[in-house]
């Protein structure tokens, strides 16, 4: 991505009140904004425009918006934002999997938007510029190299699973990791049907660094999709 | 009582050894007096060996010969034999012992019980007993005595002094007699004046051509009549000079035309009765056939009723209905039929009972029709109810014969109804299939119609509230306002579509085994909003269990009570989320509650109803369908919700979801870990 030019947004959303404000509200960040009203327009204009993030409608009139996805993940990382209603929580997971970065639940407000916009652009830049060996989030410190994690201050006990586990969700700080990819990368590919080892170790890292395990602020459980860890 | 078995006589011993287990027993009910002894005694002799058994009667030209009277009283018997548990029916033959014999084969039957008849010492009169031992060996008789008060039994001497008088002609009794006489005085007329040119045995030959004719047309008695007439005509006709030369000759010539002309008259009686009973029972079958190839083809209820109706006036000449019953188990009274309470009432008995009822059955015989239950493999499907009209009617549906045909009609129109409704289940099904699939087409476009626009309204107010250069103070709180009404109004979308789809059963919980802290949170934290500067505190019992549910519908539920409480309560209330065991009902309890005014008292189960709200004129917006759709959701879920108000002040909502068998906890993760936890702490400490 050059950073000295605009950068380029793609909206592929059939709704042109929705393109509307999703357009106001990057071109208020300095986004340059294209818009596809269809699923193969979109797929032409993702080629042709190359752009730097894509926000994509999953109900388009003419096709499923997972084949985008698998398409253009065929050929480039851009990040995909998805936007999806409610009731549909296996699409957000098969969207997720299929390689979207993350997933907004309509209404969207847009500061959650431009929120998740902006955690995406941040791990890609990461990725370029090679992480760091310390992340912060509040009051937990983790030293990557160390494998050492501070509350305010104060050495926490990790057991391998929860630390590894927390590595995960900071691979991917700010974005959402659906509850099988954790089964996965934390246990091994054989432990499809144990979804409930993830939300027990999650419960687990949330006593260890939450103040209020039940009302988090950074370890947030995605309802029927998975965990993300905000910042 | 008398045992034979096979041809050898036995001493009286208790019965049960003489009939064999499981092998049946076949009673022959006979037309004289001991038909009744017959019956009770192969009752009890069946009981005694726990065996099923037949009742039949047997009924030859002879039996015929015997009147109906004597026939009504045999098919009395033959129902109180059913009565008793027999399978019966009524047999054709001429032999009665080749019948009984043939009917024992078929049925499986070792025993047989007939009642005694007393025989002339002649040698072409062996009784029944002895010729069923000729022509099957290996069958048990049982000869039962007739009662000693009817000393005469109807044997060949009663035959032959009965007068015989076929009662199935068309003609009335003496017509046909006169008829004979006309024909026996006709064929006198003609051969008569030929006595001088022929011989008189030639002249004989012509009177028993006319016997025979008389005897195929009108029945035995009017040809025995034309016999003797005929025979006096020719012994008056002969000239009395003949009877010095050769009277020899002419007395023997008209003795064998006597005898001829009696044999003839029986043999073509009983052949034209075997015939006619042939015919009737060709009828009763083709009857019985094309009423179930017509029934075949009958896809509705009324054509069931239609065909039904149209058979039965064919072969009974009777009126029929077909009486249904309701839902409530009660038969329905038919339209624009006249039928009186007590017809009601016996055809409702006929229904329960499975029995028939009415007219010539045991139970209300005076009533003016019989009613027949339709008995389906499944279920009884109604009644078949025929008129009786008058005492004729009466006495043809008598008729075993008749009465079968009826039984096997109510049989064949009892599975023509079921056809039909299993028919109407299986387009129901189809139908309620595809308004389920309608439903939830119109349901997903509904939810997709409604949240679309919302969208782009959330979104452009929010656009608002931020747009540059700022918006001053009062727009932008109405900005916000717009964006906050938005939100609710996607709250209460979400709502009504969730009720709908619950309401229609077109949710599939995705239950997982899951910690309600889990929930808590993510519905805190997705429906703050709506909580204003409330505060909202968190409570949670030390090392809750697993629970499954759906967390999407969970979430809802938390976020409804959410709601709920924000809109109840004052700015600055203080809402509470607490979650704790009930290990008594086994369940997890989830409690929001809040220190509002708390709700109105008695009424709080009603709360929970679609559209019933606390107070009814009340400002607060909403349709009171939040509450209705968490208790809907919870028990779903085989919870229960109650609300109630806390003793210190302020409402409380409280759900429970049903403590199960979490699954197992990964515990070669937890060894592993445990071994690695001093090695963690070892590095931390460095």
């Amino acid at each position: 991505m050059n950073t000295d030019i605009a950068p380029v947004a793609l909206i592929v959303e059939d709704e042109p009140q929705i393109r509307r404000f999703v357009r106001m509200a990057l071109e208020g960040e300095g986004w340059q904004v294209h818009q596809s009203e269809t699923l193969k327009r979109g797929l032409i204009d993702a080629g042709t425009r190359t752009p730097d993030l894509i926000i994509l409608d999953l109900g388009l009139p003419d096709g499923d918006g997972i084949t985008l996805i698998r398409d253009v993940r065929s050929w480039s990382p851009v990040p995909i934002i998805v936007l999806s209603a409610r009731i549909d929580e296996g699409d957000k997971i098969a969207a997720l999997d299929a390689g979207a970065d993350d997933y907004l639940t309509k209404p969207f407000g847009i500061g959650e938007l431009l929120a998740r916009v902006r955690a995406a652009l941040r791990r890609q830049h990461k990725a370029i510029g090679e992480a760091s060996s310390k992340v912060v989030f509040g009051k937990v410190e983790v030293d990557l190299q160390k494998r050492q994690v501070l509350r305010a201050g104060q050495p926490v006990h990790l057991t391998p699973t929860e630390y590894k586990l927390l590595s995960v969700l900071l691979a991917n700080m700010g974005r959402v990791v659906t509850a099988p990819q954790l089964l996965r990368e934390v246990w091994g590919p054989s432990n499809g049907d144990n979804g409930h080892y993830v939300r027990i170790y999650m419960g687990h890292l949330r006593q260890k660094l939450e103040d209020d395990p039940a009302q988090p602020r950074h370890l947030l459980t995605e309802t029927a999709v998975g965990y993300r860890l905000q910042p | 009582m008398a045992y034979h078995r096979g041809m050898h006589e036995h001493n009286p011993t208790p019965p049960d050894p003489f009939v064999r287990d499981g092998a049946a027993l076949l009673a022959c009910v006979g037309h004289g007096p001991g038909a009744a002894r017959v019956v009770a005694a192969a009752a009890r002799l069946a009981a005694l060996a726990g065996s099923p058994w037949h009742a039949v009667l047997v009924e030859t030209a002879r039996t015929r010969a015997l009147g109906e009277a004597a026939r009504l009283a045999a098919l009395e018997q033959l129902r109180q034999a059913q009565a008793l548990g027999a399978l019966t029916s009524v047999l054709d033959g001429d032999e009665p012992a080749a019948v009984i014999a043939g009917y024992a084969r078929r049925h499986a039957c070792a025993t047989v019980v007939l009642a005694r008849r007393a025989c002339l010492p002649l040698p072409w009169h062996a009784p029944v007993t002895r010729r069923l031992a000729r022509l099957a060996p290996q069958l048990d008789i049982v000869e039962v005595a007739a009662p000693a008060a009817h000393g005469r039994t109807t044997g060949a001497s009663a035959d032959a002094a009965a007068m015989p008088e076929p009662q199935d002609g068309a003609q009335p009794q003496p017509r046909r007699y006169l008829a004979a006489l006309a024909a026996s005085l006709g064929t006198a007329l003609v051969a008569l004046p030929l006595l001088p040119l022929l011989d008189v045995a030639n002249v004989a030959m012509l009177f028993l051509l006319c016997v025979v004719l008389v005897a195929i047309r009108l029945g035995r008695g009017p040809a025995i009549a034309a016999t003797l007439a005929g025979f006096a005509a020719l012994v008056l006709a002969v000239p009395r000079r003949a009877y010095d030369v050769s009277e020899f000759k002419y007395a023997v010539a008209l003795a064998v035309m006597l005898a001829v002309g009696w044999i003839t008259a029986r043999l073509t009686a009983d052949l034209r009765e075997q015939a006619e009973a042939a015919i009737g029972r060709e009828a009763r079958t083709r009857a019985l056939y094309e009423f179930a190839r017509a029934l075949s083809v009958a896809l509705q209820l009324e054509q069931v009723f239609e065909i039904t109706r149209r058979f039965v006036e064919r072969s009974f000449g009777a009126r029929a209905l077909i009486l249904l019953p309701g839902s409530d188990g009660r038969l329905a009274w038919p339209e624009g039929e006249r039928l009186t309470v007590m017809d009601m009432a016996a055809a409702q008995w006929a229904f329960e009972h499975l029995e028939a009822a009415g007219a010539g059955t045991a139970t209300l015989p005076n009533n003016g029709h019989v009613y027949l239950p339709l008995r389906a493999p499944m279920r009884t499907r109604g009644v078949l109810a025929i008129r009786v009209a008058a005492d004729a009617d009466r006495r043809a549906l008598l008729v075993p014969e008749q009465r079968e045909l009826l039984d096997a009609f109510a049989a064949l129109a009892a599975i023509a109804l079921e056809r039909v409704h299993y028919v109407d289940v299986a387009q129901e099904a189809v139908v309620s299939m595809e308004g389920e699939r309608l439903r939830n087409s119109l349901l997903a476009a509904l939810s997709h119609d409604l949240r679309t626009p919302l969208t782009g309204l959330v979104g452009l107010s929010e656009s608002l509230t931020l747009s540059k250069p700022p918006l001053a103070e009062a727009q932008m709180e109405l900005a916000s306002a717009l964006r906050d009404e938005a939100r609710r109004m996607v709250t209460l979308v979400a709502n009504l579509l969730d009720m709908a789809r619950i309401q229609s059963g077109g949710v599939k919980l995705n239950l997982q085994w899951q910690f309600v802290e889990e929930a808590v949170g993510a519905a805190l934290r997705v429906c703050r909003w709506q909580l204003g500067a409330r505060t909202a505190a968190t409570r949670m019992a030390r090392a809750l269990p697993l629970v499954r549910f759906d967390a999407a519908l969970l979430e809802r539920v938390l976020c409804n009570l959410l709601e709920n409480a924000a809109k109840y309560t004052p700015p600055d209330a203080r809402i509470e989320v607490d979650a704790e065991v009930d290990t008594r009902d086994g369940m997890l309890l989830l409690r929001v509650c809040d220190d509002g005014p708390g709700l109105p008292t008695g009424r709080e189960d009603a709360l929970f109803e679609k559209f019933v709200r606390g107070r009814q004129e009340s400002p607060i917006a909403g349709v009171g369908l939040g509450l209705a759709i968490c208790r809907a959701i919870v028990e779903a879920h085989g919870g229960r919700m109650r609300a109630f108000n806390r003793p210190q002040g302020g409402a409380c909502f409280e759900l429970g979801l049903p403590l199960g068998e979490p699954p197992a906890l990964p515990s070669m993760d937890d060894e592993a870990d445990a071994a690695a936890q001093d090695h963690v702490s070892h590095t931390q400490e460095q």
